[in-house]
């Protein structure tokens, strides 16, 4: 057993820990948290498979803004976990099944002649994952690629058209046209004559001296 | 004593060499980085303080210089309360998870051509990954605090680090394109040969763009509203206390410190120096993130906090539209005769 090894098994059995709490604990908040290392230890392995690029992705994309706006709404969430466990027992046959599918489609995948140890290809040092899968990405792949990004695109157009509500009785105000509110808009500077005050005329001389002279 | 220690480790002996050494370089970078934020904090305190016609600290040590370390101590000695009706396991993960990405973005900076932790080559987004995974610990400190002030500054705080990390994720794209490479080493390298060769001539929007999102990612004045004390208190960590409360302010610091890092490398040429004539240094490095982080207290004393709605505006509406413009207008550009310049 060498270094590696030992660092896999750990992190593979945080990974399944972390997947089976996912799906047991009862807060929903332990529950997103737990999704997250699952997918931190996840990218801790395919690090360790040396597909730098997508480890980092995972954690970049998934754990760094789709978790954290997850989380955000559970947060802000009071959900009942006893209403949400209520079909459990009634729907536990069907999701039993479609587990089982997916267990033995995995079986498949990994027990094929394409995914055995023999197959791994040892590449030269100062082989960039990154760059390899940037290349590929843009020369052969770059029409599948450029309709990937437009069909995403095309679903955050959607998604923001059918939940956008302008309320009428909303009084927030538009920064935008605060921004550009002028000196000229706002302020009026009125020129007013100063008031001069006049000299108030000296009292009449008399004997008596005056008060600064003493 | 080393043979009597590769004979007791056996074949695990290169391993055990190998994680060793690597410690001892994890310790000889965490260090000089605590005391530098501690440093940090009483610059800070003397730069506004003359900014607004003060001294600033003075009293422990000749001219202040030992405040870092009063404070340090005032707070490990206070006690840490822990909020009856918070979630006690999470109170304690909330500082631990603020801190721990502040460090862990360190492992792939370069402090010199060959000073550096892990040379990896997507380093660049290695660093995006765990600024960004930094939100955590304001997310979770909030939720666990159950305080109403605590998780509306959590709260404040997610959406602006996601939304602005949006615009400094593209700034960053603006610099693989003229570097060609993820690297940070390397990303210095292509600025070699003077001043006019950084990127931050070229790339001059993405540069101020990626310094402002900086600020706001760090949670910093004028961006500070997550801790905004006229409208939530302290925010976050208003519930902490002590040294829980201290770890927060230290990941703060920081956090600063790896963005004004990264500023420099990316923007100013890292640790080459602006003419040639004079050797490149660490030397060099170390002034430019200086005055980057006298930026960021320059920010802090002159400008009064944004409104919350602004800062979304300048993020989403400002930003994002120019980053974009730009990283067109560099792509265009490089097919041109002009390429060079961009390169």
């Amino acid at each position: 057993m060498v270094f590696t090894d030992i660092v896999f098994y750990t992190l593979a059995a945080i990974l399944l820990f972390a997947g089976l709490r996912v799906i047991t604990t009862r807060n929903p908040v332990y529950a997103a948290l737990f999704l997250v290392l699952a997918f931190f230890t996840a990218a801790g392995i395919w690090l360790l498979l040396e597909a730098e690029f997508l480890g980092i992705a995972l954690v970049l994309v998934y754990v760094g803004a789709v978790m954290v706006l997850f989380l955000f709404v559970v947060m802000m969430l009071d959900i009942n976990v006893d209403k949400l466990r209520e079909g459990f027992w009634e729907y536990l046959p069907m999701a039993g099944f479609i587990g089982l599918l997916m267990v033995v489609e995995m079986a498949m995948v990994l027990g094929g002649k394409y995914f055995s140890p023999t197959h791994a290809v040892s590449k030269p040092l100062g082989y960039s994952n990154t760059a390899e899968l940037g290349r590929v990405l843009y020369t052969e792949y770059l029409l599948p690629f450029e309709l990937a990004s437009v069909v995403l695109l095309v679903a955050i157009v959607a998604a923001i058209v059918l939940t956008l509500r302008d309320r009428q009785d909303n009084k927030s105000m538009n920064p935008a046209d605060q921004v550009k509110v002028r000196k000229q808009d706002r302020v009026r500077i009125v020129s007013m004559p100063a008031e001069v005050e006049l000299p108030v005329e000296p009292p009449a001389v008399t004997d008596t001296p005056a008060e600064g002279k003493q | 004593m080393m043979a009597f220690l590769a004979q007791f480790f056996g074949e695990y002996w290169p391993s055990v060499q190998t994680v060793t050494w690597t410690l001892i370089k994890i310790v000889a970078i965490v260090l000089p980085l605590m005391i530098a934020v501690a440093y940090l904090t009483l610059a800070e305190r003397k730069v506004i303080g003359y900014m607004q016609v003060r001294i600033g600290p003075n009293r422990v040590g000749y001219w202040g210089l030992l405040q870092p370390l009063a404070d340090g101590l005032k707070l490990l000695f206070k006690e840490i309360i822990l909020p009856t009706a918070s979630n006690k396991g999470l109170f304690f993960l909330g500082p631990v998870l603020a801190i721990a990405p502040a460090f862990a973005a360190w492992a792939v900076v370069p402090f010199d051509a060959t000073m550096v932790l892990a040379d990896i080559d997507a380093g660049l987004l290695y660093i995006l990954a765990m600024t960004s995974v930094a939100v955590y610990g304001v997310i979770i400190a909030g939720w666990a605090s159950n305080s109403k002030y605590a998780f509306l500054g959590s709260l404040r705080s997610a959406a602006q680090i996601v939304s602005y990390e949006i615009a400094m994720g593209f700034t960053l794209v603006g610099v693989l394109m003229c570097a060609n490479s993820l690297n940070l080493g390397k990303i210095v390298l292509g600025q070699a040969g003077g001043f006019w060769h950084w990127y931050f001539i070229p790339l001059f929007p993405l540069f101020v763009v990626y310094f402002i999102s900086a600020v706001a990612e760090t949670n910093r004045a004028p961006f500070d509203v997550a801790e905004g004390e006229s409208e939530i208190v302290a925010g976050f960590h208003v519930e902490y206390s002590g040294m829980a409360f201290a770890v927060f302010f230290l990941a703060e610091y920081a956090n600063m410190i790896l963005v004004s890092m990264l500023a420099a490398l990316m923007f100013l040429g890292g640790w080459l120096s602006p003419v040639p004539f004079i050797p490149d240094s660490f030397l060099w490095l170390l002034a430019k993130v200086a005055f980057l982080l006298f930026m960021f207290l320059w920010f802090r004393a002159t400008f009064p906090r944004y409104r919350y709605d602004q800062i979304m505006r300048l993020g989403w509406k400002i930003f994002i539209p120019i980053t974009l413009v730009w990283i067109v207008f560099v792509g265009a550009m490089m097919q041109t005769s002009l390429g060079y310049l961009f390169h």
